[in-house]
């Protein structure tokens, strides 16, 4: 009976692979097509690669898109990592439970929502202090590092929950004041949660459509706002070319993120 | 100083080293440590003994610094300590975790205290060498924590925590994650690093043995207080009541009635059975309802009378566990009652089957001045 129940799961286990993933699949052959028409398959060739690497537009939006990854990643991780700390550290202070809610929203709000609350507030503060004087690469990174801190502090939260605070009962007792305690113990401890972190805010803006769609001003455009703006004058083979680079940086980055929490996990499950 | 004595503690005004008073913590509404008030002298391995959840791990952390009290102070060496955060007072703990720090090699882990007290580079250096020596580490000086085996992560957690001086050392169950052999041989180091160096010891634990073999005082803690402090004899031979009696070793408890008093020596009558037994006590009355304790291995067992004893029983024996250099027997007796008698094996078993085998008929005996009476 098992066999013939674990049969039954192991069918739909590969339908639902099949269904996630065979367009993808799709996706990334055609993109090697020679045919300029996208669904005729005309043998295999790079020179929607050849193309795309020569498009100005697309090298344009692929930087802008790796700055606003990079800074957004680095002050998320910064912002994300003290949150995590408050959370996992300080158990009583006022408003907590505020204060945790407001993290964790982020991670629920319907990006929608998220994009166009943040691109009220740009125009107010436009309209009130001056700032920030046009809508671009500022504003983007901004509306990102809100909901990427949001993973970063709970990726860190969960790190600290699992440990207990003798570390860092140890080196109070042995003399450093509790700054010293946080730079010498603390967060040599999170360093591979920051890392991870890091990779996944920087994932996480790179995908991102819409909230840099609400935020962007004229001239900003990140890369996937170029893909789905070009998806819309027609399907061309080199947006498959780029998508499927896309695809293999965002996988790297997740599988890497992945790797460095599960090895953490593993040292911590060691040291117990 | 007049501290020579090795026992400072049974002199009248002697300068107590910690002095805690009436300290008590809560949290939320329970509370940890009940108002407890406690001495203890320089040079002194004192012993916090009692089950989980006992306070006891509650209140080293106070001497720590890493618990506020809720109420009460705490004095060390003549200053008053209660509200020093823990990296301002002179001393130093070693974790039951060990709480090495695993990015950091051997060397740095007993270096970092001395590093923030700004010692200076060749100083750190010599001091370093000399507690790895100590510890018989100094080969393992560059390695990291996780590559060490458990015996050396505890002594290098002690070498971190004395590599200070402090004037007091707190250790946190610091033999529990060791195996048994390890554990009686580190006990011994213990007490000799302690001897050498005369720093002051505070020990929780919850294993008897190991507060008996360490300490020179004992503390038992129950539910927040203290509820019998002495030396380790002292806290065996005359157990304060019958949940000391039973937490520290085992014994026989009898329910029982004093008929009459002759000077030092008490007729008690066996509550069950009636049966009348004679007990060495200087301060019952006659009609009080004490327990009468015995300790297992303080009751002879053989199977021919025991006419040289005060107090004889007789009985079948029900059980027997040898332990190879004991046996243990529980014996089913004419008062009704189950006696634990210990008894050493001095004469090698010949052939199957043991001097006294299960239902084999006794005599147990004991004298007057071997058993102890409880008030509660």
């Amino acid at each position: 009976m098992t066999g013939k129940r674990s049969r039954f799961l192991l069918t739909m286990l590969c339908f639902g692979m099949a269904f996630l993933y065979i367009p993808i699949i799709l996706m990334m052959i055609y993109s090697f097509n020679y045919s300029k028409l996208v669904p005729v398959w005309g043998g295999f060739s790079t020179r929607w690669y050849t193309t795309l690497f020569q498009s100005e537009e697309v090298w344009a939006a692929t930087s802008l898109s790796l700055k606003i990854a990079v800074m957004n990643a680095t002050f998320a991780v910064m912002l994300g990592t003290l949150a995590g700390l408050a959370l996992a550290r300080i158990h009583r202070f006022r408003g907590r439970t505020l204060f945790t809610g407001m993290i964790s929203a982020p991670l629920v709000m319907p990006e929608v929502i998220t994009g166009l609350s943040l691109l009220l507030l740009f125009i107010t503060l436009n309209q009130m202090i001056g700032w920030p004087a046009s809508r671009g690469i500022t504003t983007i990174t901004i509306a990102h590092i809100t909901f990427s801190m949001a993973y970063v502090a709970i990726i860190i939260q969960s790190r600290l929950a699992g440990t207990g605070q003798d570390l860092e009962e140890a080196a109070l007792d042995l003399g450093a004041k509790p700054f010293r305690v946080l730079w010498d113990i603390t967060l040599p401890q999170l360093a591979p949660g920051m890392v991870a972190g890091w990779l996944l805010s920087f994932t996480l803006s790179l995908d991102d459509l819409v909230i840099a769609s609400f935020v962007t001003g004229p001239g900003a455009t990140t890369l996937p706002m170029l893909i789905y703006s070009r998806i819309r004058l027609g399907l061309r083979p080199d947006i498959n070319a780029l998508a499927t680079i896309i695809i293999l940086v965002v996988t790297i980055g997740v599988l890497l993120a992945g790797w460095i929490m599960l090895r953490q996990q593993k040292q911590l499950a060691n040291r117990q | 100083m007049t501290q020579d004595s090795p026992y400072p503690w049974r002199e009248e005004g002697a300068t107590p080293f910690i002095k805690i008073e009436g300290l008590s913590k809560r949290f939320g509404s329970f509370t940890a440590v009940d108002d407890v008030s406690l001495d203890i002298f320089k040079g002194e391995l004192f012993g916090l003994l009692g089950g989980s959840g006992c306070g006891k791990t509650t209140l080293l952390r106070m001497l720590a610094g890493f618990e506020t009290p809720t109420s009460g102070s705490i004095f060390i060496d003549g200053a008053d300590m209660t509200h020093v955060p823990p990296y301002e007072r002179p001393v130093n703990m070693m974790f039951q975790s060990y709480a090495l720090f695993p990015h950091m090699s051997v060397e740095k882990n007993i270096a970092y205290g001395l590093k923030r007290d700004g010692v200076n580079r060749s100083e750190i250096s010599d001091r370093v060498a000399e507690m790895l020596k100590m510890v018989e580490l100094s080969e393992f000086g560059r390695r990291k924590p996780s590559q060490l085996s458990g015996g050396q992560r505890q002594r290098v957690a002690l070498a971190r925590a004395l590599v200070k001086r402090p004037k007091v050392l707190l250790l946190d169950e610091p033999l529990a994650a060791l195996d048994k052999r390890l554990r009686e041989q580190t006990q011994f180091e213990l007490m000799n690093i302690q001897d050498q160096l005369g720093v002051t010891f505070v020990v929780v634990t919850h294993d008897q043995e190991e507060a008996m073999t360490l300490s020179t005082r004992i503390a038992v803690m129950d539910a927040g207080r203290f509820i019998q402090i002495g030396e380790p004899a002292e806290i065996y031979e005359n157990p304060a009541s019958s949940f000391i009696a039973n937490f520290i070793g085992s014994a026989n408890l009898l329910p029982a009635k004093i008929l009459e008093r002759h000077g030092g020596v008490a007729v008690l009558e066996h509550s069950g059975s009636k049966r009348q037994f004679k007990v060495a006590t200087d301060s019952t009355q006659v009609g009080d309802t004490p327990t009468l304790a015995i300790r297992p291995e303080k009751i002879l067992i053989d199977k021919a009378p025991l006419n040289q004893c005060d107090n004889q029983l007789q009985g079948t024996v029900r059980e027997v566990a040898y332990l190879g250099k004991i046996s243990t027997y529980r014996v089913e007796t004419d008062i009704g009652e189950i006696i634990e008698v210990t008894a050493p094996n001095q004469v090698r078993p010949t052939g199957v089957g043991h001097k006294i085998d299960w239902d084999d008929s006794v005599h147990l005996g004991w004298n007057a001045d071997s058993a102890v009476l409880l008030a509660e």
